[in-house]
């Protein structure tokens, strides 16, 4: 959407730091934040559909014909883990990011 | 055609106002600027300007609301002195920062404490490192005619600053001088229409205005506003020739009166300026060889030109009308002399702070700057650089 990066020259920014488009929010990603993930154990799921409306990043797809969620869009998941506390079902786990399983 | 009348500064600034016809005047009372928004309501509730006058409940709000008009794409004026300009200080940053063209008269005011509502400088040398262009006004008829050049000045593609036309509270706002000013349909055509490429509230183009600018970023954002402020030394000259072009009153960064074959010089802003050409006239009537040189411009500051202007001369006093309590003068005092250094000029400078909370300077006392600068000139010992003009002290 936008070609500034932190390798752009003064020249070349917008005066004030302006951005001239909306939604540039989706750009960044949130889940460089991330320190634990939640993982969804999809057998254990009964699609009860108590997880995705209270993620705070929307991180939760959710098929729109099916009205069935799918596996995490972990580029803006910041592993806040209310999701894995809503599950009934114990669905989601939080694991520690980058360690190896 | 000029037309003659009989005004105040803050009527001036009033009139200058209502036949500019900014879109939004958001503004809070303060002595001694009150009159301009007390003025210019006046014109908004008769219907003699279309402005959107917003009653606001604090300077900071003043700023704000200028701050979200400007950024809408509409021009937004006000008006404040001392502790108003000291509360809308973080605001005053932001109009920078956001290169936001907006005009702020400054009706200079002491800043408290302890409260003093009168005349000096400290008010506008407390944000003279926001990236604010500051024009200061001798008269009433440089505060309206610098208020005619401003938009020109802080719209233009290369600088895109806000601007602030100072004048001395009291002696300048107070005072009823003769003036000429230009008819409406002139005023008009000479400021122009405001429509900038970018602005909120736009369906085709929604923005975002003043976002979230880390480490990788404000540093560049910054370096744009420091080119800016350097842009517009060359674009106040230009509007200055073209506002020359219609009325005829020639203005620069500075004037130098008498200054050109003095031997000793004063440099000075505002009102002071005037005292001290009438200083001047009586000295060169007895053959000394006295001159000023007058700051207008003070940001951009026009350090190679002063530094210039003043290499000749063989003593120089900077009259300086706020403290800045730093052990090394005031800060007009530093800029001149800083100027003056990287220009490799040796001219012996002294410092005089004068007239703080209102102190009156009279002729007598600019008179006795000339002869100690004589003094100086012929000894060639500078002796204490940081003077005092019109203190009570003890003399040791």
């Amino acid at each position: 959407m936008t070609n500034i990066d932190k390798t752009t020259p003064m020249e070349n920014l917008t005066i004030g730091g302006n951005i001239y488009k909306a939604g540039n929010a989706r750009e960044f990603k949130t889940g460089d934040w991330r320190s634990v993930r939640p993982v969804w154990i999809e057998e254990k799921c009964k699609q009860c559909g108590l997880c995705f409306p209270v993620c705070p990043d929307n991180s939760i797809p959710v098929c729109k014909d099916s009205l069935k969620r799918t596996d995490y869009n972990y580029d803006y998941c910041k592993g806040c883990g209310v999701c894995a506390k809503v599950c009934p079902f114990g669905a989601i786990e939080m694991k520690e990011e980058g360690v190896d399983e | 055609m000029s037309i003659r009348e009989r005004l105040s500064g803050n009527e001036t600034v009033a009139t200058a106002m209502k036949q500019i016809n900014p879109d939004v005047v958001a503004a809070f009372p303060i002595t001694p600027s009150t009159e301009i928004p007390q003025y210019f309501s006046t014109f908004v509730a008769n219907g003699t300007v279309d402005t959107e006058f917003v009653a606001v409940e604090s300077e900071h709000s003043a700023m704000s609301a200028c701050i979200g008009a400007q950024s809408a794409g509409s021009r937004a004026m006000t008006a404040t002195s001392a502790n108003g300009l000291s509360l809308m200080w973080e605001m005053i940053y932001i109009a920078s920062s956001l290169r936001l063209p907006i005009v702020l008269n400054l009706v200079n005011r002491a800043v408290s404490g302890p409260l003093n509502i009168h005349n000096d400088h400290s008010d506008a040398m407390g944000v003279r490192d926001a990236g604010w262009i500051m024009l200061f006004s001798e008269n009433n008829q440089e505060a309206y005619d610098n208020n005619l050049m401003a938009h020109k000045i802080a719209e233009n593609e290369k600088v895109q600053l806000p601007i602030m036309i100072c004048q001395d509270g009291f002696i300048t706002s107070h005072s009823i001088e003769n003036i000429e000013l230009e008819e409406d349909s002139e005023v008009k055509k000479f400021v122009g229409e405001y429509h900038p490429e970018h602005y909120l509230l736009n369906k085709k183009e929604p923005i975002a205005v003043g976002p979230l600018d880390l480490q990788a970023y404000l540093f560049e954002h910054k370096a744009q506003q420091a080119d800016a402020m350097r842009a517009a030394k060359q674009i106040i000259l230009d509007v200055s020739k073209d506002f020359a072009n219609w009325t005829g009153r020639h203005y620069g960064l500075f004037e130098e009166y008498k200054l050109e074959d003095a031997e000793i010089a004063i440099v000075c802003m505002n009102s002071t300026a005037g005292t001290t050409k009438a200083v001047v006239d009586k000295l060169r009537e007895n053959g000394v060889k006295a001159g000023l040189l007058k700051i207008r411009v003070y940001r951009p500051f026009p350090g190679e030109e002063v530094a210039k202007a003043l290499s000749h001369l063989k003593a120089v006093a900077v009259l300086d009308k706020a403290d800045s309590l730093n052990a090394i003068g005031g800060a007009l005092f530093a800029d001149v002399t800083s100027s003056m250094y990287l220009s490799k000029e040796n001219v012996p400078v002294v410092n005089y702070v004068y007239g703080i909370g209102g102190r009156d300077s009279t002729e007598k006392d600019i008179e006795s700057v000339y002869t100690d600068l004589a003094e100086i000139a012929s000894s060639g010992e500078v002796g204490n650089p940081y003077r005092y003009l019109g203190l009570r002290k003890f003399e040791k």
